[in-house]
């Protein structure tokens, strides 16, 4: 007979190290898309949540969830992606905002600063810390960031958009 | 007509809308006027395919007969995709794209807005993700539409004529049939009778902000929720669907 030796304990911290593909400095445990791990057994259900509906780095993600649980010795792994309720950056912990800043990233502002007709928000440069920024452009190199530019120190940076 | 038939055919709807609007605004890769707008377009383009694989995996789903977003993107024809007609109209100057998006982008805006109260828990999660999209995509939208429309005598000679040549594609937003009906009944879809003041004063006010008239009594287009298509779709279908009906099942 086979004894489950894993718990959801076991499982969370294993997955701990798992990080975002597209920012390598935050696991998806801080970006708050690690949900709910669900153990049944010897079944591994993990639970997911996307930033963007059509986020290319969740394939990615799952991969290394099954892969790192695996060198484990976890075997029946399955991973579901559930929207509801819908990701916020407001999920993001505080250690993450402050990592993407180290990393180069300005953080969100909070998810309230989304709103319909574009506002503007005073954007931090994570470089020097001047808030003489500008936007150059709302879309930037993956759908969670946009490109801005610092007046003060002139280096371009991404901002991580409230979601 | 079952309750579960209508679901199967409400999902499709909405993939079918996102897919199409996927396949066209990806076409803009590398073909945008700035590298900042390429970048845009093509974003778009990823919000929609990842809102066609939720709506189609879970149209799949409701179907139950084990099909799966990938059979449903690849393995139906022309006549059985139920998507509007102005999604799939060919991408035109940017201009003609940049009215394309203000008018769905809007439309969309609100009904997913609407449909986050859905008595169905599935669509209305997948919408609250969608909304905050769609907001992005509106917002694009009419920074460029005031933009071009207030512009050079060229740019706006272009806006006004991407507007006026896409209106008539806009009358079949609206549209109901037995399905919203039924679903209606149920508080699972959204009343489209409700959102269409409201999208006709938001798109009158985008229109006076961009310095252009608004079109006037065109004959409105109809057919994309019975299947019946502008000629673009099948083409568009046939390059789309190449792979996988001259190599079923291969993968990468």
């Amino acid at each position: 007979m086979v004894v489950n030796q894993f718990t959801k304990e076991d499982i969370l911290q294993i997955l701990s190290v798992i990080i975002d593909p597209e920012i390598p400095v935050v696991t998806i445990e801080e970006m708050g898309m690690l949900k709910d791990v669900k153990v049944n057994g010897d079944e591994v259900e993990v639970l997911l949540t996307p930033t963007y509906t059509g986020c290319p780095a969740m394939n990615l993600i799952e991969q290394d969830i099954k892969m790192t649980l695996a060198s484990k010795g976890v075997q029946h792994v399955s991973v579901k992606l559930v929207y509801d309720p819908a990701w916020t950056t407001d999920w993001m912990t505080d250690i993450a905002k402050a990592k993407m800043k180290l990393y180069g990233i300005a953080p969100p502002l909070t998810s309230a600063c989304n709103s319909e007709r574009f506002t503007d928000n005073v954007i931090e440069c994570p470089h020097c810390g001047s808030k003489q920024t500008q936007l150059i452009s709302r879309f930037g190199s993956t759908a969670c960031k946009s490109l801005f530019t610092c007046k003060a120190c002139l280096e371009p940076f991404e901002y991580f958009k409230c979601h | 007509m079952t309750e579960q038939q209508a679901l199967y055919k409400y999902c499709l709807r909405l993939g079918d809308n996102a897919l199409v609007q996927s396949y066209r605004l990806s076409e803009w890769c590398s073909n945008a006027p700035t590298l900042e707008e390429d970048l845009a377009l093509v974003n778009f383009a990823l919000d929609m395919t990842g809102r066609a694989q939720a709506l189609l995996t879970y149209a799949g789903e409701v179907d139950g007969n084990g099909k799966t977003d990938d059979d449903l993107a690849y393995r139906r024809g022309e006549r059985e995709f139920c998507n509007h007609l102005i999604n799939e109209q060919p991408n035109g100057d940017f201009a003609h794209t940049i009215a394309r998006l203000l008018f769905v982008a809007t439309y969309e805006y609100l009904f997913y807005s609407e449909l986050m109260r859905s008595a169905d828990e599935r669509l209305a999660s997948i919408a609250a993700k969608v909304v905050k999209e769609s907001r992005y995509h509106m917002t694009h939208a009419n920074d460029w539409a005031i933009r071009l429309g207030n512009g050079t005598d060229e740019s706006q000679r272009r806006m006004q004529a991407a507007i006026d040549a896409l209106w008539m594609f806009t009358g079949e937003m609206f549209e109901t049939d037995a399905v919203d009906a039924l679903l209606r009944d149920k508080n699972i879809a959204v009343d489209l009778g409700k959102i269409k003041p409201v999208w006709m004063e938001r798109i009158t006010e985008m229109v006076k902000m961009s310095g252009l008239s608004m079109p006037e009594g065109a004959y409105m287009q109809s057919g994309g929720l019975k299947g019946i298509h502008t000629e673009y779709l099948g083409h568009m279908l046939t390059e789309m669907q190449y792979l996988q009906r001259a190599y079923p099942d291969a993968a990468w």
